[in-house]
């Protein structure tokens, strides 16, 4: 029953007592920590969301000084793919029990994911010598910002993939290595289309126009 | 959602519900410190959050005794006074009401009110009650520390906010800053227990719209906290940015103190739209709950099913969504585009629809009742009255032309006093006088609650009725001092002093209260079970206080909604969600 059936029932009504009392119960403990995940990245999501906004937003004043390009950030970007599509298999490879496959899957996920931070923290050091570094600029501090806070955010995933690597190794439970796989996998997949927003919208060069259409303002 | 085969006439086989695996306590340390039981975690939201808002009450007097009897107290200097007025907003808002009513009555009642063992996640749960308490620290910490707690108001504008000459500017913002992340945090681990007990841990039968409305209030909150806290620690990080690192998010080019400032090119205005996106969410934050409890007190001690059950859901729902979109009619006068102003008042006066709707209820609720006059119900009536009549002066500061002359009085602190501050805490003390039989086993002593009561409200209201005066008046909020003022008459002054004695004698009464909760813990009736006849799940646990685990052997199956008062025919004037229909006695010579 969809969710907007639910709050039309009428439950003082004898029928609808008759159709309630068929309601099952609680259900499994895989169940909630998947709606867990999901309604943690919408949190997530209005983190992003006010951050780009607050840019777009800051971009719309006369004075505003775009930061300069960052080659780097293309390279990272692929990685930051690689380390997705890596997940990918790996959640591919459990879910038909190929272990070894598996094992790859996620280790190589890992290896991308930290190639990628290690990226991020050189682009940082890229920007912070170049001639245009200006900290009061407020594209400038919002790169630091934006790029902390999701890398900050792939760390925290880092450590669910530890601990999810870390049960892998001997004997173990398919079905609960699935479940961590799986939620990883959808974590990943998330910092990856965060991540290509911002890099698409705030990084890549002038986009004030699209991301102020995009916002309604203009 | 799962429903299994419908067979009519078969009794609903109790607990074929999957078993959680429980986590059990060995050491008195397991059980009462380091706890994963979400009752345990609610006492310790709720001891620390009623601790750090007595610091809160005391800072009030102090600001009181200043407003109303100037220049007579040496100790309150005026940058004391704005850290008084700063740390008292801040710590009732988020500190006290927030925690108190999402940590502290969410965790004991979500779990036994859906009939589920614990909450989903206890050992998130219970970091984040650890996470708070840090949170609190650091804040308590700031009264301590080199320039004292900020004094930049609880709203933390910058560029005032960090820079030097307001109280605080350096170690008291930092720590306050520092505080509301690591608030924000533990919340979100908490938040997304609520919401995933709410949705996944109900037990059978229990569908969305049986479950009563203290459940919907709370549930509601927590995902306008998820929502809307990222906006606070969005504008928390990057205004630490601006104080650490230099950078100019808020902060634009100024002349401080005779020099030029580092900063060039921030947006101070950014700020105010992002703390307000959270701002006014958080103003239902702490109503809806209190919204969804006051309509389940009024229920139980009226014997009558509230008014207009599913109403009163949408009306959550709908204030829920609407809440985020009124956001800026708290920044009238900040500057920011005027159109914005006219779209920001429609909204606000389409907020009021489905707050008008539950109010109406309520007082539905009420009429032809059978109502008793407990201690619970007088603080839900009291809440009525408290909360129709901030809600009445929030038309008026809603609409701009009003609000304009109105901004920086005391009617402002008058308004949002009455509406977020007594008729929250009316329904906080309801709440407790309701649920302390169950949470202890004992009766609060009726007496002493009928005197805290009426101290309490006719005392609230000799605050703020005459505060809506002076703000009339013109006497501007947030000033140390009024001085020798032409507009402002002496009387205003008298006015003053007579608030302040009233806010010193109803901080005074709440003694009455803390020493009942002492009192009845060791000594008071023993109240057993469900002592007001209640429907819900939480008063039908075989142990009171219910044990870890909250059920015993078996799950309740739930059988109706939540509000069976006074049902036709049957025998008793309340029938348990978890009594079925063929168990339900019927008053004789009737069907």
């Amino acid at each position: 029953m969809s969710l907007f059936d639910q709050l039309l029932a009428k439950p003082w009504a004898t029928e609808q007592g008759k159709i309630d009392d068929l309601y099952a119960g609680s259900a499994s403990h895989g169940h909630a920590q998947r709606l867990a995940l999901r309604v943690f990245l919408a949190v997530v999501a209005v983190l992003f969301m006010l951050l780009l906004i607050a840019y777009g937003g800051r971009m719309a004043y006369e004075d505003w000084r775009p930061a300069p390009q960052v080659r780097l950030l293309w390279a990272n970007t692929l990685v930051l793919i690689l380390s997705s599509v890596a997940l990918q298999w790996a959640q591919y490879s459990v879910r038909r029990g190929q272990r070894d496959a598996m094992r790859v899957g996620l280790l190589a996920a890992g290896a991308f994911t930290v190639v990628f931070l290690f990226g991020q923290v050189l682009a940082w050091r890229q920007l912070g010598t170049m001639v245009y570094f200006e900290v009061t600029n407020p594209a400038i501090a919002f790169f630091y910002l934006i790029t902390g806070v999701h890398g900050l955010h792939l760390l925290g995933g880092l450590v669910a993939w530890g601990r999810t690597v870390a049960r892998v190794w001997g004997d173990f439970d398919v079905a609960t290595i699935r479940q961590s796989v799986e939620l990883c996998t959808v974590y990943w997949h998330f910092l990856l289309l965060v991540w290509l927003v911002l890099f698409g919208l705030l990084f890549t060069g002038n986009n004030l126009d699209l991301l102020l259409k995009l916002c309604g303002i203009r | 959602m799962e429903y299994v085969a419908h067979d009519e006439s078969a009794f609903v086989a109790p607990a074929e519900v999957e078993e959680v695996e429980l986590y059990h306590p060995k050491t008195f340390i397991g059980k009462y410190i380091w706890s994963q039981d979400a009752k345990v975690i609610a006492i310790q939201y709720a001891i620390t959050a009623i601790g750090i808002g007595l610091v809160a009450l005391v800072l009030s007097w102090l600001m009181r005794l200043q407003l109303g009897f100037p220049d007579r107290f040496s100790f309150i200097d005026p940058s004391n006074y704005l850290q008084f007025v700063t740390m008292h907003g801040m710590i009732m808002v988020i500190y006290l009401l927030t925690a108190l009513f999402l940590g502290g009555f969410g965790n004991y009642l979500i779990p036994l009110m859906v009939g589920a063992r614990d909450m989903v996640f206890p050992y998130v749960n219970m970091v984040s009650y650890w996470v708070y308490l840090f949170a609190v620290l650091l804040l308590t910490a700031s009264f301590f520390v080199p320039g004292g707690p900020t004094g930049s108001g609880w709203t933390l504008y910058p560029p005032q906010a960090i820079l030097q000459g307001t109280p605080g500017a350096t170690w008291g913002i930092i720590l306050m800053l520092v505080s509301l992340a690591f608030f924000i945090v533990g919340f979100t681990m908490g938040g997304l227990n609520y919401v995933v007990t709410v949705l996944q841990a109900r037990t059978r039968g229990m569908t969305l719209m049986r479950m009563p409305l203290t459940v919907w209030g709370i549930f509601m909150a927590t995902v306008l906290a998820l929502l809307a806290f990222p906006a606070l620690l969005v504008s928390a990080i990057m205004m630490l940015f601006d104080l650490l690192l230099g950078t100019s998010f808020f902060m634009p080019a100024l002349v401080s103190m005779g020099q030029q400032s580092e900063h060039a090119g921030g947006n101070p205005l950014l700020f105010q739209h992002l703390f307000w996106f959270f701002g006014h969410p958080e103003v239902y934050i702490v109503a809806l709950p209190a919204f969804g409890i006051v309509s389940d007190l009024l229920s139980v001690h009226a014997r009558k099913n509230i008014f207009g059950y599913r109403m009163m859901v949408w009306a959550i729902v709908a204030i829920g969504a609407l809440s985020f979109l009124v956001w800026a009619h708290h920044m009238y006068v900040s500057g920011m585009n005027p159109y914005f102003g006219f779209f920001f008042a429609t909204t606000t006066l389409i907020i009021a629809v489905p707050t008008a709707i539950k109010v109406y209820n309520w007082v539905l609720t009420l009429w032809h009742g059978n109502i008793r006059l407990t201690v619970p119900m007088l603080f839900a009536i009291g809440f009525i009255f408290a909360f129709i009549h901030g809600g009445l002066t929030g038309l008026f500061l809603g609409n701009v032309t009003v609000s304009v002359p109105l901004s920086d009085t005391m009617f402002v602190v008058a308004h949002f006093h009455m509406v977020m501050a007594v008729a929250p805490i009316m329904v906080v003390f309801g709440a407790i006088y309701h649920w302390y039989p169950k949470i202890t086993g004992r009766m609060l002593d009726d007496t002493l609650g009928k005197v805290h009561f009426w101290a309490t409200f006719l005392g609230t209201y000799a605050i703020y009725l005459p505060m809506h005066y002076l703000g009339f008046l013109g006497v501007p909020r947030r000033y140390y001092a009024i001085g020798g003022t032409d507009f402002i008459p002496e009387s205003a002054h008298s006015l003053n002093a007579g608030i302040t004695i009233a806010a010193l004698i109803v901080g005074a009464f709440q003694l009455v209260f803390l020493y009942n909760l002492a009192w009845s813990y060791f000594k008071g009736k023993p109240s057993g079970g469900n002592p007001w006849g209640a429907t819900t799940l939480e008063w039908q646990t075989p142990d009171t206080p219910p044990k870890h685990g909250n059920f015993g052997a078996t799950l309740p199956v739930v059988y109706r909604w939540a509000y069976d008062y006074s049902v036709p025919g049957a025998a008793e004037d309340f029938i348990p969600q978890n009594v079925p229909p063929r168990e339900v006695a019927r008053s004789s010579g009737k069907t």
